[in-house]
């Protein structure tokens, strides 16, 4: 396989997977979050807005890898420099 | 890809050796709303039962900050408001004005964002230094055992730099992600999506805010 398929073929693979593979963690741990957030509610309702403002915090906290994951894969498919030196190379 | 990364590809203005890009002139776009808008309300400020209706309004802004900061750090704010009530109003009317057709909200680049967490990452020493001493604050790093002074640092410099890149990628991802969609469903869906984006630039305000609080009350708190 020529270099420019190969390096394609990679980008694609990969940017699709480190999405897929990056949002299963995050996800799991952000229901567990809620879970544990809301029975803590209803045993003190009184602590509503603590218990919220400190879920909020931790959602935005755990999401971050997520969000990490995402500027990856939206690099290595859209702004990908070794595609572009590719087809620089195969241009000139 | 005909696609923007961010407001940095924008160019507005190209005045030879400075070029003008989106992210600066809409960052002063939006410092000059909140100055300009915040000097015309306190012109004539008054107390008692006939104020303003857009003087009640900033009353009540600065009331909540204040009341948020103080139920996150457990003592009274002090002088602290101005700081994170400004990095809260910057971000929050930054995220907001996207909804103008043409606006690009500046905290799209990693480059708004990564000055916003270097404010914070100066900010958290000198707001230690003020409140427990040169000395205290760097006792700071050397708790519980000095073995862990350089897990200190590393977690300092770590923590500015989720900051910044957790903000640009929230910002970052609303509008690449509309933009993706307005080339496959027209329709209906860019919408839902946008009001989306417009809520959650909302909520990333106020964990920049929350979490640039909690910095500074873990560098001031004498424990």
């Amino acid at each position: 396989m020529e270099q420019a398929t190969l390096i394609g073929l990679g980008s694609i693979i990969v940017g699709g997977l480190t999405m897929a593979l990056g949002s299963i963690a995050p996800a799991l741990a952000e229901g567990r979050a809620v879970a544990q957030a809301l029975s803590a509610m209803a045993q003190q309702p009184d602590e509503s807005n603590n218990i919220s403002r400190t879920l909020f915090v931790g959602l935005a906290l755990i999401e971050s890898t997520a969000i990490y994951c995402f500027v990856v894969a939206m690099i290595i498919i859209f702004f990908n420099p070794f595609w572009d030196y590719v087809v620089a190379q195969a241009g000139g | 890809m005909p696609m923007q990364l961010s407001p940095d590809e924008i160019v507005i203005w190209d005045l030879g050796p400075v070029t003008l890009t989106g992210t600066i002139v809409f960052s002063w776009v939006v410092m000059v709303l909140l100055v300009v808008s915040s000097w015309l309300i306190t012109r004539n400020l008054s107390s008692g039962p006939e104020i303003s209706g857009w003087q009640a309004l900033l009353e009540t802004i600065v009331v909540l900050i204040r009341d948020q900061i103080r139920a996150v750090m457990q003592k009274d704010p002090g002088h602290y408001v101005a700081f994170i009530g400004t990095l809260f109003l910057f971000i929050s009317v930054s995220n907001l004005l996207a909804i103008i057709p043409g606006y690009s909200p500046p905290t799209g680049s990693l480059s708004t964002t990564a000055a916003l967490a270097i404010c914070v990452f100066i900010a958290v020493p000198i707001f230690g230094i003020q409140g427990r001493g040169v000395v205290g604050y760097l006792r700071n790093y050397i708790e519980p055992t000095p073995l862990m002074l350089p897990f200190n640092i590393i977690s300092e410099l770590s923590r500015t730099m989720a900051l910044a890149v957790r903000l640009f990628g929230n910002i970052m991802s609303g509008r690449i992600l509309v933009a993706i969609l307005l080339s496959i469903i027209p329709l209906v869906v860019p919408i839902a999506l946008e009001l989306l984006g417009l809520l959650i630039g909302q909520i990333q305000a106020y964990i920049f805010a929350v979490l640039a609080t909690v910095y500074i009350a873990s560098a001031t708190t004498r424990s």
